[in-house]
Order: C-alpha cells, then sequence, then structure tokens
C-alpha cells in the first residue's frame, strides 16, 4: 500500500494584488520525505510554506495537508504542525528556557514530554539556558527556533529558510541534525536558497519567480542537464569568462568557484578547436575537463529554459 | 606589490575588553579583487568599518587610497565607494533620483551628472524604468545599480559587503561579471560574502577567525596550503565550531 | 553646496512619498486647530436651572422670569425644597439652583437687602465660577430695572458651590488625570503589544500553534488589566492622600467601573493593534486618535455642554466621557449605582462591541 501523502499541492497560485507570488504549484510529498525548496528570493518559497502552513489562502487550486485540507480543516493541520518561519521568530528577551517552555505550553505539551526528541539538539543550548534568546548567535538562535518547533512532536516540520544568516559550520551541522529527524518520521520540508544544500535532501523542487521549474531527487535534476559540461580553467578568470562566450558555439558559460562551466551548442564540443580560441585569445595555459553537472548547473539551465537569464524581472 | 590601495599594519580594535580586530596586517593593490571572509562576529564587519573611515583604530595603522585612516578619514570617503546588502539605495526614489541624489553627494557637477546619469541607465538597460519607485524593481537591478551609483565619483576602490545575497544564481554571475570588468578597469574591489564559490572568483582571500587573520593568500595556494580541495573546506577547517558562543 | 541641495530635495522627495507623514504634516495641524477651536469654550451656553422658590411673590417671580428669559438659563425643576437640590446635582440634571428665602421681596422692601443662596455644581469648578457670574449679572440687572441708581438694595447672591466649595481645580482634574492615565495604560500598551509579535514574526507561529484567538486576546489583556487596576488604586491613594480629593459615594462601586472603563480601554487597544500591522502605526493611532480626542472632547477640562452640536455628539463616543461623568458623580457628589446605571451601559455596550469587533478582525492567517 502507498503510504498517503503528507503533503499535496495542486494548481495552487497566489497573488498580492498586482504581484504574482505563485503561477501555478503542484506537488506531491509522501510521508517522512526530507524536501527541499531551492530558489532565490522572490521565488514564492514563502508564500508557498504559509499555504502549507495554513497561514494564507491560495487564489486558485488546493493544499491537502497530512490528509486535511488546508482551508476547512486547518485547525487539524496547526496541531500536527513544527513551524519555523524566516528570522527566527523568538521573542528575544526571554530566555532560552522561557522561549522553549512557553511553546510546548502553547501546544499543550511540556518540554519532558518529547525531550527525547530535541535532546541531541537541545545539550547544545543547555549551558545557555538562561540567556537571553536576543543574545545568542545565529547558529543558536536557529537551533533554538527547531527545539521550540518540535517540542510538541509534529508530523510536518515546515522550516523556511533555516540556514540564511548562519555560519556555513552552523550550517552543516543543522542539516545532520535534520536527518536525524528524518529518522525519526517526521515529514521536513526546507526552503533554502543554498543550492549545495539542496544536495542534502531527498527529492527537491527548483522554484523561480512562482512557478516550478523542476522536482526532482538531486541525481534526477540533474539528469534534467542533457548537454555535455565541461570544467575550463586558466590563470585569467575573467579573460576566460569573456573569450569562452565569444566563442561561436557557445551555450553557457558560467563562473563556478574556480573554474568556468561551458556547454557547447552542439552535442559534443570540439574540445581541440575550443582550446586553439583561448590560445589565440592569450589564454595558453587554459585547461578542460569533462564533468558531471551539479544542481547549480541544473537550476541554471532551467532558468534558460524558462527564458530567464537575458530577461531579468520582465515582470517587475 | 606595486602601490598598496590598502595597507594596514597590526590593526586592532578594543570595545572595552573585548578584542574584536586583533593586529591585522595586509596590503591590497591596484585592480586586485580581495575576498574579505570570516564567520558571523570574526571581525570582518568592524574591520571594514575602520577601512571605511567610519570607526577609528584602538592601535595599529591602515592607509585606504593613500589616505591615513585615522587622520584623513574624510578623504577616504570621498574616494572610495561602498555598497552593502542591507542597504544601498533608496527604496521610494527612482533609479534616476538615486543617481541625481548620490551623484549630488558625491560632488559631481550637473553636466557630468546628468552625462553618467544617461550612460549608466543605458548599460544597466534601465532607461525604461527610469522613473519607477525602485521598490518595483527586481533585487537583482536594485544591486546592479547600486553598485554603479557607488562608483559614480570614479574612486580607486570600492568595498562591497555581501552585495549578492539572496539572488538566483544567473543574476550573481552577473554581478560578478561587472565586478570583473571593474577590476579590469583598475578599480580595487574590496568584497565580503558568504559564498565559498564567489571566493574563487577572487584574486586572492583572507578568512577572520576571532579577530585574526588566519589566512591570506591566493584561493589554489591556500586550498594546497591547508590540503583541501574546496574553500568551503577550507573555511570549516579554519572556523572551527566554538561552543563558547 | 550641491550635496546640500541634493540632500534636502532627497528630504522632501521621502515625505512626499510616504503618506502617512503627509497625513501627519499637514491634516494634524488643521484638525487641531478645528478641534482646540470649537472645543475651547469659557462660556456656557446652557444652565440647566432649578428654582427653589420659598417665597413666590412678585420680587421671586420676576427674578425667575427674567432668569429664563435670558436665553442661557433653561428652568429643569421646581424644587419644593432644599434638601431636594443635593440628588438632583448629583444625577446631573441639574448644574445650578436658585434658593429664595421666605418672604424674600417684603424683606427686600422692609431691610433694604435680602439672601438669595446660588448654588452650583463644584465638581466642574470652572464651569460654577462661569454660572455663578451669569446669575448675579442678571440679578443685577434686575435691580437696575426696579430702583433708582445709588438706591438700590443689595440683593447679594450667595455663591455655593456644591461638592467643592472651595473651587479647588484639583477636583475637576483627578477624574481626568484618571481616565487619561488608563486610557494610556490599556490602549497604547495593548496594542503595541501585539502589533510588536506582528512584526518580530512571532504572531506567525502563535496563529499556526493551537491558540484560538479568543486566547491570544485574553492572554495579552490579562497582564494589563492587573496593571492599570494596581494604577487606578495608586492614584486614589495619592489623590486622596496628597490633594485631599474625597470619594464621597461607595469606594467599591468606583472600583468596579474603574475595572470596567479599563476593560473598554482594553477592548480598544485590542481593537487597533486588528486594524494596524505596525507598532508606530499603532502608536500614532493611539496617540493621535485616542489621546487628543479624550482630552478634549471629554469633559476633561472643556465642559462638553458648550461645544457645537456636532462635536457634543461625537463626544458620547469617547468611552473617558463616560466614565468621567461615573467618577466625578461617585467621588465628588456621593452619587450610588441607581443614578449611574445608564453611564455604565454604555460602557459595558462598548466593551461588549469592540471585543466581539476585534475577536472578528483578529485573523486566524496572516492576510
Amino acid at each position: 500500500m502507498i503510504a498517503p501523502s503528507a503533503v499535496r499541492i495542486a494548481e495552487v497560485g497566489k497573488s498580492f494584488g498586482a504581484v504574482k507570488a505563485l503561477g501555478r504549484v503542484d506537488l506531491d510529498i509522501p510521508q517522512g520525505e526530507l524536501f527541499g525548496c531551492i530558489g532565490a528570493d522572490g521565488a514564492g518559497k514563502t508564500t508557498l510554506f504559509r499555504i502549507i502552513c495554513t497561514l494564507l489562502l491560495p487564489d486558485r487550486g488546493r493544499a491537502e495537508v497530512l490528509g486535511f485540507d488546508s482551508v476547512s480543516d486547518f485547525r487539524e493541520i496547526r496541531r500536527r504542525l513544527g513551524y519555523m518561519p524566516g528570522r527566527f521568530s523568538l521573542y528575544q528577551d526571554l530566555s532560552v528556557e522561557e522561549n522553549l517552555r512557553f511553546f510546548a505550553a502553547v501546544f499543550g505539551t511540556t518540554v519532558g514530554e518529547n525531550y527525547d526528541l530535541i535532546k541531541d539538539i537541545y545539550s547544545q543550548l543547555e549551558p545557555f539556558r538562561e540567556r537571553r534568546a536576543g543574545k545568542l548567535s545565529g547558529g543558536m538562535k536557529q537551533k533554538l527556533a527547531l527545539c521550540c518547533a518540535l517540542v510538541h512532536r509534529p508530523e510536518l516540520l515546515v522550516l523556511d529558510e533555516p540556514t540564511t544568516g548562519v555560519d556555513a559550520v552552523s550550517r552543516r551541522e543543522f542539516w545532520q541534525m535534520l536527518k536525524r529527524l528524518k529518522a525519526e518520521g517526521i515529514t521536513i520540508l526546507v526552503s533554502t536558497p543554498y543550492m549545495d544544500e539542496a544536495v542534502l535532501c531527498d527529492r527537491i523542487a527548483f522554484l523561480q519567480k512562482g512557478s516550478v521549474l523542476g522536482v526532482d531527487t538531486p541525481c534526477g535534476i540533474t539528469g534534467l542537464f542533457t548537454r555535455p559540461l565541461y570544467a575550463v580553467r586558466a590563470r585569467q578568470k575573467y579573460r576566460l569568462i569573456t573569450a569562452l562566450r565569444r566563442y561561436p558555439h557557445a551555450a553557457s558559460a558560467y563562473a563556478f568557484g574556480g573554474s568556468v562551466h561551458y556547454s557547447d551548442k552542439r552535442p559534443a564540443a570540439d574540445l581541440r578547436d575550443l582550446l586553439a580560441w583561448l590560445d589565440a585569445s592569450g589564454l595558453e595555459d587554459a585547461g578542460i575537463t569533462q564533468i558531471e553537472p551539479g544542481i547549480e548547473d541544473a537550476f541554471m539551465a532551467l532558468m534558460e529554459l524558462q527564458g530567464e537569464t537575458g530577461t531579468e524581472g520582465a515582470d517587475g | 606589490m606595486a602601490e598598496a590601495v590598502i595597507h594596514t599594519e597590526n590593526l586592532t580594535r578594543k570595545f572595552g575588553a573585548f578584542t574584536a580586530v586583533d593586529a591585522i596586517s595586509f596590503s591590497i593593490g591596484r585592480g586586485e579583487i580581495f575576498g574579505f571572509l570570516g564567520a558571523n562576529g570574526a571581525g570582518k564587519t568592524t574591520a571594514m568599518k575602520m577601512l571605511t573611515g567610519l570607526l577609528r583604530p584602538t592601535s595599529g595603522s591602515a592607509s585606504v587610497a593613500g589616505f591615513d585612516v585615522r587622520s584623513e578619514p574624510e578623504k577616504i570617503k570621498q574616494n572610495i565607494g561602498y555598497m552593502s546588502q542591507r542597504f544601498s539605495l533608496y527604496e521610494d526614489l527612482s533609479p534616476k533620483e538615486n543617481i541625481r541624489f548620490w551623484g549630488g553627494i558625491y560632488g559631481l557637477d550637473r553636466k557630468t551628472l546628468r552625462e553618467k546619469s544617461a550612460r549608466l541607465l543605458e548599460a544597466l538597460d534601465l532607461q525604461e524604468a527610469a522613473d519607477t519607485r525602485l521598490s518595483s524593481l527586481p533585487l537583482g537591478w536594485k544591486q546592479k545599480l547600486a553598485f554603479s551609483v557607488a562608483q559614480l565619483h570614479e574612486p580607486k576602490i570600492v568595498f562591497l559587503d555581501e552585495p549578492t545575497g539572496g539572488v538566483d544564481p544567473v543574476t550573481r554571475r552577473r554581478f560578478w561579471d561587472m565586478i570583473y570588468e571593474t577590476a579590469d578597469n583598475g578599480i580595487t574591489v574590496f568584497v565580503t560574502t558568504h559564498y565559498m564559490d564567489e571566493a574563487e572568483y577572487c584574486d586572492r582571500i583572507s578568512i577572520m577567525v576571532d579577530g585574526r587573520m588566519a589566512a591570506i593568500g591566493t584561493p589554489d595556494a591556500l586550498k594546497d596550503e591547508f590540503g583541501v580541495s574546496s574553500i568551503d573546506d577550507l573555511f570549516i577547517r579554519l572556523v572551527r565550531p566554538t561552543p563558547i558562543e | 553646496m550641491k550635496s546640500f541641495r541634493g540632500f534636502v530635495l532627497k528630504e522632501f522627495l521621502h515625505i512626499f512619498r510616504d503618506r502617512r507623514t503627509a497625513a501627519i504634516l499637514f491634516g494634524m495641524p488643521m484638525l487641531q486647530l478645528l478641534l482646540f477651536g470649537y472645543a475651547i469654550r469659557n462660556e456656557i451656553s446652557e444652565v440647566k436651572l432649578g428654582i427653589c422658590d420659598l417665597s413666590h411673590d412678585q420680587a421671586t417671580r420676576a427674578i425667575t422670569s427674567k432668569l429664563l428669559s435670558s436665553g442661557t438659563f433653561s428652568a429643569k425643576r421646581n424644587l419644593r425644597s432644599p434638601e431636594e437640590i443635593g440628588p438632583a446635582f448629583a444625577s446631573g440634571e441639574m448644574n445650578e439652583a436658585v434658593v429664595f428665602e421666605p418672604g424674600f421681596a417684603a424683606r427686600l422692601q422692609r431691610d433694604g437687602f435680602c439672601d438669595l443662596q446660588v448654588i452650583t455644581d463644584g465638581s466642574d469648578p470652572n464651569v460654577s465660577r462661569i454660572i455663578t457670574g451669569y446669575t448675579a449679572s442678571v440679578i443685577q440687572d434686575y435691580l437696575g430695572e426696579q430702583y433708582a441708581p445709588f438706591s438700590a438694595p443689595g440683593v447679594v447672591p450667595v455663591p455655593v458651590m456644591l461638592f467643592n466649595p472651595a473651587l479647588r481645580s484639583v477636583y475637576l482634574f483627578v477624574p481626568g488625570l484618571m481616565a487619561l492615565i488608563l486610557m494610556l495604560v490599556s490602549a497604547l500598551m495593548t496594542s503595541i503589544s501585539i502589533t510588536r509579535e506582528k512584526e518580530i514574526g512571532t504572531m506567525e507561529v502563535l496563529l499556526v500553534s493551537s491558540l484560538r484567538p479568543t486566547e491570544i486576546i485574553l492572554g495579552k489583556v490579562a497582564p494589563y488589566m492587573l496593571l492599570a487596576f494596581i494604577n487606578v488604586l495608586t492614584v486614589l491613594a495619592l489623590a486622596f492622600m496628597v490633594f485631599g480629593v474625597p470619594c464621597r459615594g461607595s469606594l467599591p462601586l468606583l472600583i468596579l467601573e474603574s475595572l470596567l472603563f479599563i476593560l473598554t480601554a482594553l477592548s480598544l487597544g485590542i481593537f487597533i493593534s486588528t486594524i494596524t500591522a505596525s507598532q508606530q502605526a499603532a502608536m500614532m493611532i493611539s496617540l493621535g486618535g485616542l489621546l487628543l480626542p479624550t482630552i478634549l472632547l471629554s469633559g476633561f477640562i472643556f465642559p462638553v455642554a458648550s461645544m457645537p452640536l456636532p462635536l457634543q455628539v461625537f463626544s458620547n463616543i469617547i468611552p473617558a466621557k463616560w466614565y468621567l461623568i461615573i467618577v466625578r458623580a461617585i467621588m465628588l457628589k456621593g452619587a450610588d449605582f441607581s443614578y449611574l446605571w445608564q453611564e455604565t451601559l454604555v460602557l459595558v455596550l462598548m466593551t461588549v462591541l469592540l471585543m466581539a469587533a476585534s475577536i472578528r478582525k483578529f485573523s486566524e492567517r496572516l492576510q
């Protein structure tokens, strides 16, 4: 028997006056999945999450969460939901302990009742339990917010950009905590602007300007990138990028850390010809290797397909 | 380094008993893209404030664009450009109004300002949106405009404080195209960022940990030195998780 | 110079583009001028007069009709004896009583002078003074008409300011201050408290929890209720001990009515918070929209009876107006509940309406 979906979104759209936040979204998230929504600011992640958390009503379509309709049965959903909106949303002038106790009380439970669930995370906060939440570092606030969202043992955890504004170390730790939570059977829905975090999810959806560009596992989604991809290195990066873009057969050339990811218009690039071109452009030390496309490559390719790359923000 | 556009020696800043910046020394040359990295609270912002003439050092020295940060902060402010993620331009003004305002602040005369304004709007493809309020434009456009406005007075150095937060990957790279072009024109770019892949776009980077400069050099050299394959790993190696908050 | 000019230009642009700031800069002064201009009156347009004529002779009738035809005084009651005066004042149906001693005209003829008691409601000393002055001038007119100058006998009105013989203005101010303080604490503080949660984002999390809107609202109201109550006790204690303001009526009744007023003000604060999204807006509405009208139109300083009719009608929706009537009646006139049930009912209705509206408007969602 197929397990029922934790979240089922069908043809959901939402506008705020003239601004279209979500065009049309269809998603199906099974129970126990760690699902990531990847996209930049303004992509519609927060709006989508708020609809799932029953805080907003969709203009069109339907959202079903944990088997309940998000409009008519929202109270049932709220009981089983743990939500961490952006900006941590803690009471800055209450202590760590007071915050946790408050959220436990509001959900009609106590800290002790589900302590086993948050123990690993809270143990890092314990030494600071009397410190005001406002005085914690970004990473600590994040952990506290997560504990407050988990304290009533929700079936679905919705985290809106929990790693924004947090240093790289804390970000890694946070995702390890999420993996452990997934093992407890909690369905987790996360949004993030960081592509490298996408790899850690079971499945991801790319959001751009209110539409879903693609949904798949991290491996699968890179499969959407059908052309061969090459990493080109040279010491003078800028010159390399401009030279590659001027190459007549170039389809795309984007900087990627230490190299430039290049894709060709033809089914397979003529590497010798390309090297000759680069050499003629003064890049004698250029080197090319074929590589497997990553998540970011896939995202940008999908953006290109949607016509997003040339016209930035045509609809504002 | 032929002529150091930024030069610091044991630059230090204390707040009471707390040392935010602990004796950092480095030099940055003309046309260099320098990535200034570090965890939150490592002292990056404080160091940048000293270099931009907003904060006086407690001890040590620094010169920016040839002016001393202690004795000539006003001169520094007139010779650098600054753009930060949190604020760059006024949201309720239009691009044209923003350019006019900042041009005036930088002391440009009317004729120059008009010419530059026209050229800028054309280069950024903002002519149609020149009179709309900034708040209704997409983030990527705003960022690029802010970057250009920071250079209206043709400064020798541009300071960028996390300029690419929150935009999609393509817009981010287009922004870096602009940075590359700027550096190509001989302007030094001093940039902080949380994106570790952007660190690799820089000519040299430094990583601050607890107020000290834990590493400085080209990305490749540092990766070799610490035996890691990415700047991300390098960062994690240096910025160990601190249980003491 | 250029940068300075550019800077000034920018500031103008900001001001005109922010509609709220523009409204305050241009709208507020005009509104205040109109309000002040109309509300501040030192004339009394109508005096509710009670006549206690123990003489019933030609002189008393002549003086009475002269008073009543002056246009300022309107006859509310004919009192049979002076004992009726106190309660009549307490219920608020009169604010002046004129008592003619028995054998008024005869004494005037015989002795050349007699006594005329002019009793006014001293709980508003300003009004008292003015009314006494009017009355005295009418009487002087009468005397001037009847008798040749310099042969005029003296009819010296003996003014008595009931409830406040010394016309101490603190008797006027303390009730008003109570209303103001309670309004400030309750309305301003609750409206900021809710909008603050909206601003920092914790409201989102609260909404998504199992808390009902009623629970959230009552939870916000409860601590301020307690604090405001302590404030009431403190103010009363100070008023009594430091200023000597009496409480001639029932103290428990006063406290209960104060609690009711607090609840009204709290509901007002909650309601404001449901219609604004930012603390700044909440503060401005509370200060500009609540406190200012309360000071000007509740009868705190300026008598409502002398305001133009539209303002008088408008003052009826200001809770503080009703509370002031209640407090002055209890503290200064010793009135008991039978006199005050109407005003109390008004406050109760206001509270219920505001609470209901708030709970309805308090959205369970973010939109």
